[in-house]
């Protein structure tokens, strides 16, 4: 409780450590639930907007305007600032849950939305013409590219995309707990209001943890659903029986170099 | 190296969020009935420096002052409306800012008159004070007050933390004071600030003096729109508003009483400068105070707060119907 951080950073241990803290509707894991269920409900909402929004103006080529101008506007809209405005505009128009976890989602979604748009489309919007004329050649129709090539060659750019939007509304979360809500964050506000610094200590933990943990996760997945003829794991694999070019290739080098 | 750099952004906003959090945890303390915010820097009354015109016994013009919220400045409205028609000359300069800002404006004669809170003012001029009941506070309040300055009788009207229920649970619970919850709080959710759970005056106290434990506590607000939220959809079956919320009576909440005095009294009076009273302000501001109460303020705020009716109008027309 002390002005220094040493001990507020012994008192967070202390706090963690307790299996008092864990159980219960204040406790630990009740609010990693609830921390999720907002991460994750509005990671979905944004990724049904926002993913067949950037494929559909990577592939088609129109309406880029509105993945430089919306999406980048949506970056800069503060979220705390917007969360308040819009709980404000829902205890005003709904009563009970909705009137607070309505504003919440959407502040995260706005958060979630720009990230996964603007990479979806810079992945499709920049795929190799050669590999898209191939498909056409082959005789693919229009969605056929967009699912059997664009989509998976952009994969690498969507899922960066993706663990970039997981990343800040995981951290942003936190605010649900300014409107009556749960997650991590009301350690935070709680420990602030009731001067127990070692909880809020231990809640801006928990929330770094959780951020960092996800993100592996999410790389892990990636590592899976990306096709390995992108990452040059299959060229690695196979170094035993590779050829002076494929070794070039495989340290990420021009092949075609003198 | 995106995700490097979202890494990044997720920690600054983390930090950010840290210091938008003890924004937002100031300014919710800042408001609310009386509280005093140590980091309220605005000085317009200090500023202004020692006054010329401090009110000499027995004449002068005295100037009203009010802290930085709309009740403080009806009130401060409403002295000086009395005081004006008791034929004396006064004048107001409202919203100084908090507490420890308009004592020092009051102390070198910046302003001469200050509506306070019985309770807090106490807690001010001698935080080791234990009084909780409304005499007791009085009482005390006059032996603290410093040399120069004195509080005059204190009103009815209170203005200070209550637990509240809406109507259908108070009739379906039988309850008027906060004693009668004993047989049902352990199905109750209580909801407050998050200092509550903590506070003396919050959760601990309704334990210890009314013997209340709760099924649950719910973090809110301090007394504002999610308390109310929460009360009127039923998230929560008690919640803390202050009395003079002009939510109570719009919405048919029941304030329960406080038999055992867990909020120390906040009386709204008048703090006045020796030096600026005098038989005639005496009487004029005590017939304020034996006028007011809490359903009267809350009814004059509402105009204020909720009608977006002028603070000084409202305390004109009070005391023109009302004292005369």
């Amino acid at each position: 409780m002390g002005p220094g951080g040493e001990g507020q950073m012994s008192g967070a241990w202390t706090w963690l450590t307790d299996p008092a803290n864990w159980s219960g509707t204040g406790g630990v894991w009740n609010r990693l639930l609830q921390h999720l269920g907002y991460s994750l409900l509005a990671l979905a909402i944004a990724l049904v907007i926002a993913l067949p929004l950037g494929a559909l103006i990577g592939h088609t080529g129109r309406l880029t305007g509105l993945v430089s101008g919306v999406a980048n506007a949506l970056r800069a809209l503060p979220s705390l600032g917007l969360l308040i405005l819009l709980a404000l505009w829902g205890l005003h128009t709904f009563k009970g849950d909705i009137a607070l976890l309505g504003p919440a989602i959407a502040v995260l979604v706005i958060l979630a939305v720009p990230p996964i748009l603007s990479n979806t489309y810079a992945g499709i919007a920049n795929v190799d013409p050669a590999a898209r004329d191939a498909a056409r050649g082959m005789g693919m129709t229009g969605s056929q590219v967009l699912l059997r090539v664009e989509l998976p060659v952009a994969l690498p750019l969507i899922m960066s995309g993706l663990r970039s939007a997981f990343l800040q509304v995981v951290a942003t979360a936190t605010i649900a707990a300014v409107v009556a809500l749960g997650g991590f964050g009301r350690y935070v506000i709680d420990g602030l209001a009731q001067q127990n610094y070692s909880m809020m200590v231990a809640g801006a933990f928990l929330v770094a943890v959780l951020a960092v943990l996800g993100d592996r996760i999410l790389a892990v997945i990636g590592h899976f659903v990306i096709s390995p003829g992108l990452t040059g794991r299959a060229d690695r694999r196979r170094k035993p029986a590779a050829t002076t070019a494929d070794l070039v290739v495989a340290r990420g080098e021009t092949a075609d170099r003198p | 190296m995106t995700m490097r750099t979202g890494r990044r952004r997720g920690l600054f906003r983390t930090a950010g969020l840290l210091a938008a959090g003890l924004a937002a945890a100031l300014t919710i303390s800042a408001c609310g009935g009386g509280s005093s915010n140590p980091l309220d820097t605005s000085t317009s009354a200090a500023a202004s420096g020692p006054a010329s015109g401090s009110a000499a016994a027995g004449g002068g013009k005295i100037v009203v002052g009010s802290a930085n919220f709309p009740e403080s400045a009806l009130l401060a409205n409403i002295y000086a409306a009395a005081l004006t028609k008791a034929g004396l000359d006064a004048s107001t300069n409202l919203n100084i800012g908090s507490r420890e800002v308009y004592i020092k404006a009051i102390q070198d004669g910046s302003i001469d008159l200050v509506p306070e809170y019985s309770g807090v003012l106490l807690q001010y001029f001698d935080p080791t004070a234990t009084a909780v009941s409304a005499d007791d506070v009085y009482a005390a309040l006059v032996k603290a007050a410093p040399q120069g300055l004195v509080v005059l009788e204190k009103s009815a009207a209170e203005d200070k933390d209550a637990v509240v229920v809406t109507k259908a649970t108070a009739e379906a619970n039988n309850l008027t004071s906060i004693a009668d919850l004993a047989p049902v709080a352990s199905t109750f959710i209580l909801g407050g600030p998050s200092e509550w759970e903590t506070r003396p005056t919050g959760v601990p106290g309704l334990k210890e003096k009314y013997g209340l434990t709760f099924k649950e506590f719910k973090a809110l607000d301090a007394g504002g729109p999610l308390t109310l939220n929460a009360l009127l959809s039923d998230q929560v079956q008690a919640g803390n508003l202050f009395t003079t919320d002009p939510a109570i009576p719009a919405n048919d909440l029941v304030v329960l009483e406080d038999p055992k005095n867990l909020f120390a009294a906040q009386n709204v009076l008048p703090l006045i400068r020796s030096d600026a009273n005098n038989a005639q302000v005496t009487e004029a501001l005590n017939a304020v105070s034996a006028k007011l109460d809490t359903a009267t303020l809350t009814e004059l705020l509402t105009k204020v707060a909720v009608d977006k009716q002028d603070s000084a109008q409202v305390a004109q027309e009070w005391v023109a119907q009302n004292l005369s």
